[in-house]
């Protein structure tokens, strides 16, 4: 049974795209068939993140138009077998992401036989980030120990409780939160929200801590995902997380 | 700083700020959603009538919206000025 996770913060440059490359290649790595897709039509990004910018034929937006299938969109990656990417389209408008043909498309990777469908949000509450949401069974907020990330956090909670597909339904979206660009340091001494104080602001279960780190800058350089930086101290903390996950 | 120290007390810091203010703010944010789409365009529209009477301000005026079973009470709270 395939499942749609979707990673989202309401707030730009919380870690959104370093963060789905990062599960995408944990939950791949870990032996699950996964795809990953930009819901960032304009602005694509995760294909350089991935270090597959150079790859980009077609994207998701020409799939959804009809103009490519989905094998020819679809980009494996080099370095782990079960990994895919659907990059963003650049020049197409974010209307073109209609609610049929998302789920068409997401209804098609499931006929291929994929087990995670990892949904990389915009930043925004507009029609990329409620369509990445639309179709989640698992929501990964990721969040900054900071004031406006926290509240930011709060407004998508509100959405996928009232607009997804699953809550209107009469479901729940599984809610995860993933604290990013943690500092202990500054936390000890009074500088910094807590992740315990995040957990209760938000009253969502704590998936991880991502401690700010210099690997991220490192390993968006490079485009490789930091989880494949088995060194690096913000690498460790998405493996337990993704091993907490899956 | 040093009559912090001297007293043992601790200075509060800004993170305990920032835990409160987000608190107050989120509750107050998650009240307003769990109420139907109109809830705000009545709040407006009620607290116009009020202020033809009577001098109010926009705080002044509450609205809720609670659920009972399979009843609804609408909650409509103004707070009058002393006279």
């Amino acid at each position: 049974m395939a499942i749609v996770v979707t990673v989202t913060s309401g707030k730009g440059g919380v870690g959104k795209t370093t963060s789905s490359a990062a599960f995408a290649a944990g939950l791949a790595q870990a032996g699950h068939k996964t795809v990953v897709i930009d819901f960032d039509v304009g602005l694509r990004n995760l294909d350089l993140i991935m270090g597959v910018e150079r790859r980009v034929v077609f994207d998701f937006v020409n799939v959804i138009q009809g103009e490519a299938t989905l094998n020819q969109a679809l980009i494996q990656d080099k370095r782990i077998e079960n990994l895919s990417i659907l990059a963003a389209s650049q020049t197409k408008d974010k209307d073109a992401l209609s609610e049929e043909g998302v789920e068409s498309v997401i209804d098609a990777l499931v006929e291929m036989g994929f087990e995670y469908i990892v949904c990389d949000s915009p930043a925004g509450i507009e029609r990329g980030a409620t369509m990445a949401l639309h179709f989640a069974d698992h929501a990964i907020i990721v969040t900054n120990p900071e004031v406006s990330s926290v509240r930011d956090s709060d407004r998508i909670l509100g959405i996928l409780q009232s607009k997804s597909k699953r809550a209107k339904e009469g479901g729940r979206v599984v809610e995860h939160l993933l604290i990013t660009r943690y500092d202990p340091v500054r936390v000890e001494n009074g500088e910094m929200l807590s992740h315990a104080d995040v957990c209760d602001i938000l009253a969502v279960d704590l998936m991880g801590v991502i401690p700010e780190s210099k690997a991220v800058l490192k390993a968006s350089n490079t485009g490789v995902p930091v989880i494949l930086d088995h060194e690096s101290d913000a690498g460790v903390a998405y493996a337990d997380a993704v091993a907490g996950f899956g | 700083m040093a009559l912090f120290g001297l007293f043992g007390g601790k200075k509060p810091s800004s993170a305990s700020a920032a835990k409160e203010r987000l608190q107050i703010l989120i509750s107050h944010e998650r009240n307003n959603r769990s109420g139907p789409d109109f809830l705000p365009d009545l709040q407006r529209e009620i607290l116009q009538v009020v202020k033809k009477y009577v001098a109010v301000s926009d705080d002044q005026v509450n609205i809720r919206l609670d659920r009972h079973g399979d009843a609804s009470v609408l909650e409509l709270n103004v707070t009058l000025p002393e006279r």
